[in-house]
């Protein structure tokens, strides 16, 4: 019974963890790459999620919504880039956290004039709302697996885009000889354009995917935010291997520790305060976590730049 | 000179607000100069790390809300006749302004040698992200505590008490604010140019200069770190004592950027900068949801502008070229 | 004379290259020790190391008594191994004064002094203003770093080092970007430091080199090939391969 538990605990935290990793892959990509922090990478995950919903609704077909939200929070993140991102490139970060925080205020009062203050809500398609026997007597839901089937792939396609392709060549030169990279004759502007909306194009899949199982409201984006820089914390600024395990590895300490404390702490203490007390600490697990890391490696486990 | 002038002026502006305001009947302008007088003393205290010792810290607003939450506990089991939980002993709080004071500084000052002490192994993008990161941890614990209210907050049932003073009159309560503010001011500015100020603007300009000369430089960090910390816990005592209120929203993130936009908007590496950010960015607030309620549509690019165009802020264009060291 | 520092078997690699490859060095206290070798053989990389900021893989280094393999920089700049950069590094905000100053207070106990002000502190302006005229730059006390000329900044950053009273300067590359004149100033400045600071220095230019140093070490590939008086290296057939064969 426990151990059937703990394997389905697992499940969920690795799909909290695709999640976040989809969220984390393209922060720390264009922090990698152009040194960009950018604060409202937050909001992109927002327009995936409303505007998956809108179109599912309108359309009845998630798929379309979903290709949608990968189409809207692309061109957001391209339009964002061209009109304000590129000037902050090799600004300090101090000027980049308040000009992106700017951009949060703007994108969070925009989607409250469009869709106005209440939460959205979204049923995940037919064909994936069923529950499969993935252990034995223990349902578990299709959707949830499809996302970390999803995030597996995605995975996959980016270590496949980066270390395979033109592209990823030239992000890889690009992030450490911009000027030999404008010499080749590639217009390095745009560059910085396609890998942008490359990053706003993930965490628009994570908003849509992440819209059948949460409320879609304002602020949406700011909480997975702050989770994921946690998950860069942990795994290391600009490294998408460790973006990875960062992800994953905050995913499962987050679901176990919610979990199971508050078991841990019902055997001893009374249910009433162990449920109060748990619910108030095991929240901060991750970030327990994130201290334990900085205490032993402040840079990150898979550190790919240095910040000075 | 003219830093002579603009700081008089502004000195001059603050206290004579009040009675202005109630000449023109206007009672409600002493609450907003009141507000701006506390997030001054906030913005004023991240400065001293911001503009000064180079940290770009956003949680700040982590300890304005530690610092609310320290007063706004004690009167609670004051009221309550019931006993301070996490403290050793029996004590039932209080509800005297100078034990909150105090209560608000310590509480928000440890936080902030704790804090320090994990954050400033870190430097540049990573000290923005762990510094955001405790403070949202700190507000999820008290959405989460039921003790105190979680989500909904906690009502405080009067203002701190101080013999001789009633700072239930907002005029009075005013003036506790500015002499504190003033009080604040003066002991920041000795700070930042004395011999450990003089390491302080060091950090923020050169850390590894500073390294080889033999300095452990973190732990100047870290120091004012907690000083910041606890002029913060400051503001955030006073606050509480304002709304007569504290929830866990006055430490909520947007909270830190607001912290962080006052001091630039005002002028980084100046004292009474952030002063005058509070106050900018509190009246455009004020101005502009007078226009609409999706004001923050018209803020957000606003910030965006001032970041692209107008770096120096509004006591770098009053005071001229003199304000850098202000 | 006995030896300040001691290096034994110091390595350090980055990835595949080795920049320090089993470097040994032995410098007398009192000495001007040059460190010359053709481009990439790891001076700097040498110079990081005996200063902290890099730690190596591998050896020890002894200075003064003490093994001070794994001390941080700021221990043993407190410990009075000084050391200056290549590329000016100077607290551009400040005044040429305030940049000495903050130099003396290094070494004046600690900075936890949180009120009196320091612009006004005589037991810091004084002995600055002394170091300034010792460099000759005195009456530039009060102008912003960022004003001076290059060479100027240059001899401030040595003024900074000296400020601490150390027992001994590493100096990376002092006269780097300097124009004939503002080397020969350089050189006077620090040939009056022979027998009270030992200096270890290195340097691309030649001349000032053989002109100070009582010793010198050819650095190649990260190892030390030879060490020995001007004369000794200017004959020397290896040192002559190295720079020649290696251009």
């Amino acid at each position: 019974m426990t151990t059937l538990l703990f394997l389905e605990q697992t499940l969920n935290g690795l799909q909290q963890g695709v999640m976040l990793f989809l969220m984390a892959a393209g922060l720390t990509l264009v922090f990698g790459i152009m040194h960009l922090l950018n604060l409202a990478h937050g909001s992109l995950y927002m327009v995936g999620a409303y505007v998956c919903a809108t179109v599912t609704q309108a359309s009845g077909s998630f798929l379309i919504g979903l290709a949608c939200a990968l189409g809207a929070s692309a061109a957001t993140g391209m339009v964002i880039e061209v009109l304000a991102m590129r000037r902050l490139y090799n600004r300090e970060h101090l000027d980049q956290v308040l000009a992106t925080f700017g951009i949060i205020l703007f994108f969070n009062e925009l989607v409250k004039i469009l869709w106005g203050p209440q939460a959205l809500f979204l049923n995940p398609p037919d064909f994936l709302n069923g529950t499969i026997e993935v252990l034995p007597d223990t349902p578990y839901p299709t959707y949830r697996l499809f996302i970390i089937a999803t995030g597996l792939v995605v995975a996959l396609g980016l270590r496949h885009l980066i270390l395979n392709t033109r592209v990823g060549m030239l992000i890889r030169a690009g992030a450490t000889h911009r000027e030999m990279v404008g010499a080749l004759g590639v217009n390095i502007d745009w560059l910085y354009t396609i890998v942008f909306g490359l990053g706003a194009m993930l965490a628009g899949l994570a908003g849509a995917l992440a819209g059948p199982m949460l409320a879609i409201q304002v602020g949406m984006g700011e909480n997975i935010l702050i989770l994921t820089f946690v998950v860069i914390i942990v795994g290391g600024v600009g490294s998408i291997r460790g973006a990875l395990v960062g992800a994953l590895l905050v995913g499962l300490v987050d679901t176990y520790v919610r979990a199971f404390l508050p078991m841990g702490l019902r055997e001893v203490l009374e249910p009433a305060s162990a449920d109060s007390i748990g619910a108030a600490i095991s929240g901060m697990g991750i970030y327990i976590l994130m201290a334990v890391v900085l205490l032993f490696k402040p840079n990150g486990l898979f550190q790919a730049y240095g910040d000075n | 000179m003219r830093v002579r002038i603009v700081q008089l002026i502004t000195l001059l502006i603050l206290f004579t607000l009040p009675f202005i305001a109630q000449w023109a009947g206007q009672p409600f302008w002493i609450d907003l100069t009141t507000r701006i007088v506390i997030y001054g003393i906030a913005a004023m205290s991240l400065d001293i790390i911001l503009g000064y010792g180079g940290m770009v810290s956003l949680g700040h607003a982590m300890f304005l809300g530690i610092g609310a939450y320290s007063m706004g506990i004690l009167t609670h089991h004051s009221f309550e006749g019931s006993v301070v939980p996490f403290l050793p002993g029996e004590w039932t709080g209080s509800t005297s302004g100078f034990v909150h004071l105090a209560a608000s500084i310590l509480a928000s000052g440890l936080l902030g040698l704790v804090i320090g002490l994990l954050s400033l192994r870190t430097v540049g993008v990573y000290f923005i992200m762990i510094t955001l990161a405790f403070a949202q941890m700190m507000f999820y614990f008290f959405i989460a505590l039921p003790t105190y209210g979680g989500e909904d907050g906690l009502n405080v049932w009067s203002r701190s008490e101080i013999p001789g003073l009633d700072l239930s009159d907002s005029m009075t309560f005013y003036f506790v604010c500015l002499g504190l503010l003033c009080a604040f001011w003066f002991i920041a500015r000795r700070l930042v140019d004395s011999r450990f100020g003089g390491v302080l603007r060091g950090c923020k300009q050169n850390e590894q200069r500073l390294k080889a000369l033999g300095y452990n430089t973190i732990r100047y960090k870290l120091i004012a770190f907690t000083i910041a910390g606890a002029g913060a816990g400051l503001a955030g005592g006073l606050l509480a004592n304002l709304t007569e209120f504290v929830g866990p929203g006055t430490m909520h993130w947007t909270k830190s950027g607001e912290l962080i936009v006052m001091v630039l908007l005002g002028g980084m590496g100046t004292l009474i900068g952030p002063v005058l950010g509070s106050a900018a960015l509190l009246l455009l607030e004020e101005i502009l949801s007078g226009f609409t309620e999706h004001w923050m549509i018209v803020l957000g690019p606003i910030l965006l502008l001032v970041v692209l165009f107008a770096r120096r802020g509004i006591y770098g264009f009053l005071a001229g070229k003199e304000a850098k060291d202000g | 004379m006995a030896n300040i520092l001691k290096v034994t078997n110091l390595n350090k690699s980055f990835g595949a290259l080795h920049a320090t490859d089993n470097l040994s060095l032995e410098i007398e206290e009192g000495t001007i020790h040059g460190l010359i070798g053709p481009n990439g053989a790891g001076k700097t990389t040498a110079i990081n190391q005996l200063s902290g900021e890099l730690m190596p893989d591998r050896g020890t280094i002894e200075f003064d008594g003490q093994d001070v393999t794994h001390w941080p920089i700021f221990k043993r700049a407190q410990f009075g191994l000084q050391r200056s950069y290549q590329i000016t590094s100077l607290f551009p905000d400040f005044t040429a004064l305030d940049n000495v100053a903050i130099a003396i207070q290094a070494t004046d106990g600690h900075s936890f002094r949180f009120w009196g002000k320091a612009r006004e502190d005589k037991s810091l302006i004084d002995p600055a203003m002394d170091i300034l005229r010792q460099v000759g730059l005195d009456h530039l006390a009060h102008r912003p770093v960022t004003d001076l000329a290059h060479g100027q900044q240059r001899q401030i950053e040595l003024a900074m080092t000296l400020a601490t009273k150390p027992k001994m300067l590493l100096l990376d590359e002092p006269m780097a970007g300097m124009g004939k004149t503002e080397s020969h100033d350089m050189m006077e400045v620090l040939r009056p430091l022979k027998g009270n600071i030992t200096i270890l220095m290195v340097e691309h230019d030649m001349d000032v080199v053989f002109a100070l140093a009582d010793k010198i070490s050819v650095l190649v590939r990260g190892h030390c090939i030879v060490t020995g008086t001007p004369d000794e290296i200017r004959t020397n057939a290896d040192v002559r391969t190295a720079y020649l064969g290696e251009g």
